[in-house]
């Protein structure tokens, strides 16, 4: 029997959740006895090879290049892991969901008192992806799976949820492994 | 000496003495039925639903509801719990609640539940909503966490009884007030209480912060609601 295939994607995030990961520490020569990577920055694939079992979201969407890759996991994943609160609740990018778009570029780029003179320009080249009117969680994108929340999740909580999901059982969800900070 | 109530939850015989409320007697007899509006000393006002049990088939604020002779008390039983699960998720939304960015992370009351019922992600979409900080001369008013329990409006009065926390607006814009005039003469241990009392860390006293490591946080181990369930 072929080993179950995983995919990751570090979305509006900011990669700690993929750090958590790797926080396994030796437990990731287990890992690879049991699963295969494809698409994922640890492999630097970047395109999906085959189907993959389990895919694992970090970070929410907030431009529409997150919503493509997002669309393209959901499309290639038979089960997808909202992995970490941005990936959950848009986490702290999701901060400036309250402050219109507009403003936030403004204050960014414009007035922030950090921004010289010279330098004041909003950003806008047809290689950026446009940012969304805020940001999104990823259950309000595509249809999420699972849901692992912290700010990262531990490295317990994400190795009980994929053996659980590899080995298709119910995840045993101990007092300290939910935590949302 | 007035006799004992008997009543019973989710079929656990347990003795109540009169007057007292379905969450005291229940807490007494070592059952936890959990409370957010509701804090241990201060007059219970039935707002924020949580305490809700079914008693005799009807639903009832536990907090508010003396126990009388023979009451059938559902608690830990599945609709009771999601219906507590679902008041949690909904707190959760409707606020702002970047746990990551909170100082009361750890010891927060809202989120120590959270973690009891074990949500892993609100069933209710965010709502996102634009919510002020004030600023006091002790301490910060952090409306995006403010679940309106009004904790501190019941608690913290001036020496001669003057309110300093009050209500104001209706429905979903109600909000805390403050007396700033009031506010400006707390002291630094009225300001503390205040920040013990408010559940969720919406109360923060200026230039302290942290002070606990994770690890050391009250419900960084164990479930909220543990130290009465082990009495029994
Ligand atoms: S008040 Fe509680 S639930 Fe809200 S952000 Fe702070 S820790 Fe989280
Ligand atoms: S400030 Fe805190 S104690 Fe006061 S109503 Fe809001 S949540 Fe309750």
């Amino acid at each position: 029997m072929s080993k179950p295939v995983i995919a990751t994607a570090s979305l509006a995030g900011c990669f700690g959740c993929h750090m958590s990961f790797l926080d396994i520490d030796e437990r990731i020569l287990e890992l690879v006895e049991l699963v295969e990577f494809d698409k994922s920055p640890i492999d630097d694939l970047k395109k999906f090879t085959r189907p993959v079992d389990i895919g694992l979201i970090e970070g929410g969407c907030c431009n529409v290049e997150n919503v493509e890759v997002l669309r393209y996991f959901r499309k290639n994943c038979r089960i997808l892991v909202s992995v970490g609160e941005c990936a959950v609740m848009g986490g702290l990018p999701a901060m400036r969901n309250t402050i219109p778009l507009k403003e936030c570029l403004e204050e960014a780029y414009l007035n922030s008192l950090t921004v010289a003179p010279e330098d004041r320009l909003i950003p806008n080249d047809e290689e950026l992806p446009l940012l969304l009117d805020r940001v999104y969680p990823c259950h309000e994108i595509v249809r999420i799976d699972y849901f692992l929340p912290g700010c990262p999740p531990s490295a317990d909580l994400i190795w009980e949820a994929l053996t659980a999901l590899i080995q298709g059982r119910p995840m045993k969800l101990d007092y300290p492994l939910i935590k949302y900070d | 000496m007035p006799d004992k109530i008997k009543f019973t939850i989710d079929g656990k015989e347990c003795l109540a003495e009169p007057g007292q409320t379905i969450y005291e007697a229940a807490r007494a007899n070592g059952v936890y039925i959990p409370v957010l509006c509701h804090y241990e000393g201060l007059k219970p006002v039935g707002s924020c639903r949580i305490c809700s049990v079914r008693v005799n088939g009807r639903w009832m604020a536990s907090c508010t509801q003396p126990v009388t002779e023979g009451m059938v008390i559902e608690n830990a039983v599945p609709e009771v719990e999601e219906f507590r699960k679902a008041i949690i998720e909904m707190l959760l939304v409707e606020g702002n609640h970047f746990c990551p960015t909170c100082e009361k992370s750890g010891n927060c009351e809202l989120q120590a539940l959270a973690y009891r019922y074990q949500i892993m992600v609100p069933q209710f979409p965010y709502l996102f909503p634009k919510r002020e900080i004030e600023a006091f001369p002790g301490f910060l008013l952090e409306h995006n966490r403010c679940i309106q329990c009004q904790r501190c409006v019941r608690a913290i009065q001036t020496r001669d009884g003057q309110k300093i926390f009050t209500m104001k607006n209706r429905s979903k814009d109600v909000r805390v007030n403050v007396d700033r005039k009031l506010a400006a003469k707390m002291s630094e241990d009225q300001i503390q209480k205040a920040m013990d009392i408010c559940p969720v860390g919406a109360i923060l006293k200026k230039e302290v912060g942290f002070r606990l490591p994770i690890g050391k946080r009250k419900y960084d181990h164990r479930p909220i609601g543990s130290e009465i369930e082990e009495k029994k």
